[in-house]
């Protein structure tokens, strides 16, 4: 199924998403990664609020032009990095979104399914398709201490595209794709002709 | 540099067409991919995104990931050559490179967390110099994104979890172990270089000194040649698929390399590029101006 999300994120309309959805995001999203997540599980001050919010967990390539930010080019970063924080995160500020890729983990699934958030993959390395959606970039924090890379951004997206892989029920598409794959492997290397020359 | 007033800004020009301008041989091997998968499936969806991506940054001049990643310069120069210049040159290139957003700011400081806004700093980037007999000098410079960086293993053979003997069927078995570990934390479909033997440090490099090789050649060693269609097939029986969402196209290429061994030590490492497979070099004239592209 294919939908359009408007800002809020309520935890009904999250909790309506499954896994194998498409979905179309519009409105106000904030860009954490690495150091951001790091200061947030530590206990560190929030600038902005959460609540029913997306953490996108991204570093944009930004310039500074006529004392204007332009962002040149966005898109997901590696999540499993995240793992360690997220669930506390979800359930800390309510976070109903995340947006990354490569998946995340069973704490991260368990967290989404306890208090109703869902992970969605954009695709690796779309950049530019992700940067066109950015109709405007807001506030930046972090920026002096993490740089512009690890900021946290304030970006107003309009279908921003995406597919649910971890869905409020915990369900997810790499858990799956893990263990299909791992029993294919485990065949592969007990069956196949052994490599001779 | 005396002699050569262009170099910087040829310099600066391989650097944002690799950033910008996915080279032919990797987008073809792209296409090829979605012919193979299933019409309507997820993984055709997600392979249809990422040609379109190509041909945006291209079109748009602007960088195809965000993530510009390692910057690896490789040189090729003549016996003798004075190589500070050529490493000043390049270190500009960079810095204005960064200032123009065909690359991020993408350096930090390791033990105090500071950003270096140039991307010139200790250790990055990476240059490295093959001094030979030869008139004129060539610069390739790969592009290698942190989450295809993080996914790079070493194994030490035997390995008895893999059932992975002090053999090429050993190196096999490791590498698909590798594939699968991987996942999609390193936007498949990657390319794996691998180095068999080796040591720890030497095997790493070599590895990844497999990705200045066209994607579509075949190793001249034609044992290794029949090793990699081999580790290629089976690892695109697995599953994982464009962007480990499931599918075909999981590993574009392998590329193995070799490198003497103690008769203690088996190393088989493997590096990882992912889909934006940013690679390339060119060729200087007289005066340091781009002479022809390498990779077509």
């Amino acid at each position: 199924m294919r939908s359009k999300m408007m800002a809020p994120f309520t935890v009904e309309k999250v909790r309506d998403l499954k896994v194998g959805d498409t979905v179309d995001l519009n409105g106000r999203i904030f860009t954490g990664r690495d150091r951001v997540l790091k200061h947030l599980f530590e206990g560190g001050a929030c600038p902005v609020n959460l609540k029913d919010g997306v953490i996108y967990l991204c570093g944009p390539v930004v310039i500074r032009r006529d004392g204007k930010w332009l962002v040149q080019a966005s898109g997901p970063t590696s999540s499993m990095r995240a793992e360690p924080y997220m669930p506390a995160i979800v359930q800390k500020y309510g976070v109903r979104i995340i947006v990354g890729k490569g998946g995340m983990g069973h704490g991260t699934a368990k967290a989404c399914a306890k208090f109703g958030c869902v992970y969605l993959e954009a695709v690796g390395g779309t950049a530019q398709i992700l940067n066109q959606c950015i109709q405007k970039v807001g506030d930046v924090h972090f920026c002096r201490e993490f740089g512009t890379t690890e900021a946290m951004w304030e970006l107003e997206v309009a279908d921003f595209p995406a597919i649910v892989s971890i869905d409020s029920r915990g369900r997810s598409i790499h858990k799956r794709v893990q263990s299909s794959s791992k029993r294919i492997l485990k065949k592969i290397l007990k069956d196949s002709p052994p490599f001779r020359g | 540099m005396r002699g050569l007033p262009d170099l910087e800004k040829s310099l600066f020009e391989l650097i944002r067409r690799t950033s910008t301008d996915l080279p032919v041989d990797v987008e073809a091997a792209l296409r090829r991919s979605l012919g193979k998968e299933r019409k309507g499936s997820r993984a055709a969806w997600v392979l249809s995104s990422i040609l379109e991506n190509v041909a945006l940054a291209r079109k748009k001049d602007l960088p195809i990931c965000q993530d510009t990643g390692e910057l690896v310069f490789s040189y090729h120069v003549p016996i003798g050559f004075d190589v500070n210049a050529l490493i000043a040159e390049t270190r500009s290139a960079v810095s204005m490179a960064t200032q123009r957003g065909y690359l991020r700011q993408n350096t930090y400081d390791s033990v105090t967390g500071a950003p270096y806004e140039t991307n010139i700093a200790y250790g990055l980037p990476v240059f490295q110099f093959h001094h030979g007999a030869r008139k004129v000098i060539d610069v390739r410079l790969l592009m290698k994104g942190g989450g295809s960086e993080n996914i790079g293993c070493q194994y030490s053979l035997p390995d008895v979890n893999l059932n992975a003997g002090r053999d090429l069927d050993g190196v096999r078995r490791c590498v698909l172990d590798a594939v699968h570990r991987a996942q999609g934390d390193g936007c498949p479909p990657n390319v794996a270089g691998v180095c068999i033997g080796g040591d720890r440090a030497s095997g790493y490099e070599h590895a990844r000194e497999q990705f200045f090789r066209k994607l579509d050649d075949k190793s001249p060693v034609r044992t290794l040649a029949k090793l990699e269609s081999k580790i290629l097939r089976e690892a695109n029986r697995l599953g994982v698929g464009p962007m480990g969402l499931g599918g075909a196209a999981t590993l574009l290429g392998v590329k193995t390399g070799a490198l003497s061994r103690l008769p203690a030590s088996f190393f088989v490492t493997v590096s990882f590029m992912c889909w934006v497979f940013r690679r390339r070099g060119i060729v200087l004239g007289s005066e340091g101006e781009i002479g022809r592209w390498l990779y077509r």
